[in-house]
């Protein structure tokens, strides 16, 4: 009878675990509530907060003009004076409206004030390409804000994830800007019935390999295990490493990996120049050169605006068929 | 419950150490001693102590990068602030935050800031915050002239509007945005009304005269404490010292700034000729007063000048909570 020990789970989807996230945040700390564009009586423009207005009303569900800049610095100053606000900014190119509070502000006030201010945060948002969003509504900018210090950038790629990274978030007493992809909110997984946080900077092996190791995060962590799964016909053992946390980046997780497959791809959806991979291809080159077998390869989207046509978005963006390429290009 | 004349016996005191410690600042600045920018705020001292005193200590104010009157009229020790401006560990920011930066939190200072109007909508987060915990605070933001050209001076006012937050926008006219004249950049130069498009008042006031303002910023608050929303209050005043130290002021018309120092416009010897008119003070009491304020000042730069740098190893903490 109680041969089945292991936790009760669910099948859930992305979205559903990110509100439940916000639900049991919000049940726990009055402090904490969401504002942005339609988060309140709509629900969230891909229902994220569906619920949240109708049991905790309109002082902690704030619907907000579309006023970016605005209502960011808002929430900014709702931190510093002691509140946990979780503000939605729709897509994440629109962040580019509200960079002052974000970088200037949130990320600041800590370090220039001597160490007196604290601004618990969070910046939810949702990047990336795949649905002809086209090039205002599909990028990936997580290397900005991985590049500013004070700022914690986490990319959850599962429904668990989500859920327990996006409490941690909301409990921790930083800025944190916390991407979601677009291509996500459908997917399904497994999500604990009982409650769990799951901890910030702490990457995870969502596939055991032996041959090479795939770094990856968000929405290229699915087409990464897509690509692993071609490679073991071929005979090759690939470890998908989803990374979670960008920064701060858990270096621990990766050279574990790294000194056991001795070969590296790193994928990442963000344009190449400057981008999230090579941060992570400097690190490893830099702690764990002796380490490889082989030159690191990267793959990343092409130094391009996010095209509209179909085709045009697919060869601008890396995927399933050419992570698969690129990591046998490794053996052959 | 202080009396009348203890109000204006620290009004006249904070704008005396207001007066010095710019001084003071401008000296050490010449000397080499500090670093970066600094911005003065000199011959504006009525505004920022004509409003704070119609707060507790708990309401929030945001300052700007001309910010050092808006720190002491909100209750800051003049010592640790000077010790910021020479980079000291026992500053405000421990040395990590200098002239436009410093915060005095347990005083509701949530900080100056070095974005011109970076401090608008942080202080509409903090009368948020005010609101939704109903604690009966208000906040403060201060601005200048050139900021309230910012698009998130319009944003935010156009919130605070909606949610009725207990919000103060002070608007310091002093005339100047960096290095031009402000009326350059006005499509309409009354300024009053541009709280019209957002459904809330405004009032326009001689910012060199600190009974007016404090009336004034009396009446805004008591409005943001009944719910009634914010206010905006433009504050008719001058830049003195130019935009930083060292700024040459050769976009200045000549012989302007001295008609601000006079008796009739200077805000301190405004005050001290009306108390001494009204018989609040003799000439005796505000010279003792004078003096005080002005050693306390010297004993700030005193206590600067001998504290510690910050150890290295400061460089790397605080960056996160």
């Amino acid at each position: 009878m109680h041969k089945e020990e292991r936790v009760s789970e669910r099948i859930c989807e992305y979205r559903e675990a990110l509100n439940q996230a916000l639900l049991e945040e919000m049940e726990r700390d009055p402090a904490v509530f969401i504002m942005g564009e339609d988060v309140g009586r709509y629900g969230g423009v891909l229902k994220v907060s569906k619920g949240i207005y109708e049991k905790f009303g309109a002082m902690r569900a704030i619907d907000t003009p579309i006023s970016e800049n605005g209502f960011t610095s808002i929430g900014v100053g709702a931190a510093l004076a002691g509140l946990r606000p979780v503000v939605e900014l729709m897509y994440i190119d629109f962040a580019c409206l509200a960079m002052d509070p974000i970088v200037n502000q949130a990320a600041k006030a800590r370090y220039m004030f001597g160490g007196k201010a604290k601004v618990p945060i969070v910046f939810r948002t949702q990047g990336g390409g795949g649905r002809g969003n086209a090039a205002q509504h599909s990028q990936s900018l997580e290397a900005w804000f991985a590049h500013v210090p004070g700022l914690i950038v986490i990319q959850p790629s599962t429904p668990k994830d989500a859920k327990g990274l996006l409490k941690a978030a909301i409990r921790n007493d930083n800025p944190v800007v916390f991407i979601e992809h677009k291509l996500l909110y459908n997917t399904t997984g497994p999500l604990p019935e009982e409650e769990y946080v799951i901890p910030i900077g702490k990457a995870d092996i969502k596939r055991s390999g032996s041959d090479l190791t795939i770094i990856a995060s968000s929405y290229m962590v699915l087409q990464s295990l897509a690509a692993a799964e071609k490679l073991a016909v071929e005979g090759i053992q690939a470890e998908v490493l989803d990374l979670r946390t960008l920064k701060p980046l858990d270096m621990e997780t990766i050279a574990a990996s790294v000194t056991k497959t001795r070969r590296l791809l790193v994928v990442n959806e963000g344009a190449r120049t400057c981008g999230y991979a090579a941060e992570v291809v400097t690190r490893v080159y830099e702690e764990l050169f002796d380490e490889l077998d082989a030159p690191i390869r990267r793959l990343t989207a092409e130094d391009v605006p996010i095209p509209y046509n179909g085709a045009l978005e697919d060869r601008a963006l890396p995927n399933e068929n050419s992570i698969f390429q690129a990591a046998l290009s490794f053996f052959r | 419950m202080q009396s009348e004349q203890q109000l204006y016996q620290k009004m006249i005191y904070q704008m005396w150490l207001i007066r010095f410690f710019e001084e003071q600042a401008r000296d050490f600045f010449m000397k080499n001693k500090m670093r970066g920018a600094s911005h003065l705020y000199t011959g504006e001292e009525a505004v920022a102590v004509g409003v704070c005193n119609t707060l507790n200590k708990d309401d929030y104010i945001t300052s700007t990068h001309r910010g050092h009157g808006h720190c002491i009229a909100k209750g800051a020790d003049p010592k640790r602030m000077m010790a910021e401006l020479l980079g000291k560990a026992s500053g405000y920011c421990q040395g990590k935050g200098g002239s436009m930066h410093i915060a005095d939190l347990d005083f509701g200072n949530l900080g100056a800031n070095g974005i011109v109007g970076g401090g608008i909508g942080l202080a509409a987060g903090a009368a948020l915050a005010a609101k939704y915990r109903q604690d009966g605070r208000v906040a403060v933001t201060f601005f200048g002239d050139g900021a309230i050209n910012q698009g998130v001076f319009f944003e935010t006012a156009n919130m605070a509007s909606l949610w009725k937050l207990p919000l103060l926008f002070v608007c310091e006219r002093n005339q100047f945005a960096e290095f031009s004249y402000t009326d350059h950049y006005f499509a309409d130069p009354d300024l009053s009304k541009r709280a019209i498009p957002f459904n809330f008042p405004a009032f326009e006031v001689d910012g060199n005269d600190v009974l007016a303002v404090y009336e004034t910023a009396q009446q805004a608050v008591q409005r943001a404490r009944q719910g009634s929303g914010p206010t905006l209050i433009i504050a008719n005043t001058y830049r003195i010292m130019g935009h930083t130290i060292g700024d040459p002021l050769d976009y200045r018309r000549k012989g302007e700034a001295e008609q601000w120092l006079t008796h009739e416009k200077d805000p301190i010897l405004r005050f001290e000729k009306w108390l001494t008119q009204q018989n609040i003070l003799s000439a005796v009491d505000l010279e003792t007063i004078k003096r005080e304020a002005q050693e306390l000042i010297q004993q700030a730069a005193q206590f600067a000048l001998q504290s510690p740098d910050p150890i290295l190893s400061a460089l790397w903490e605080n960056v996160y909570a």
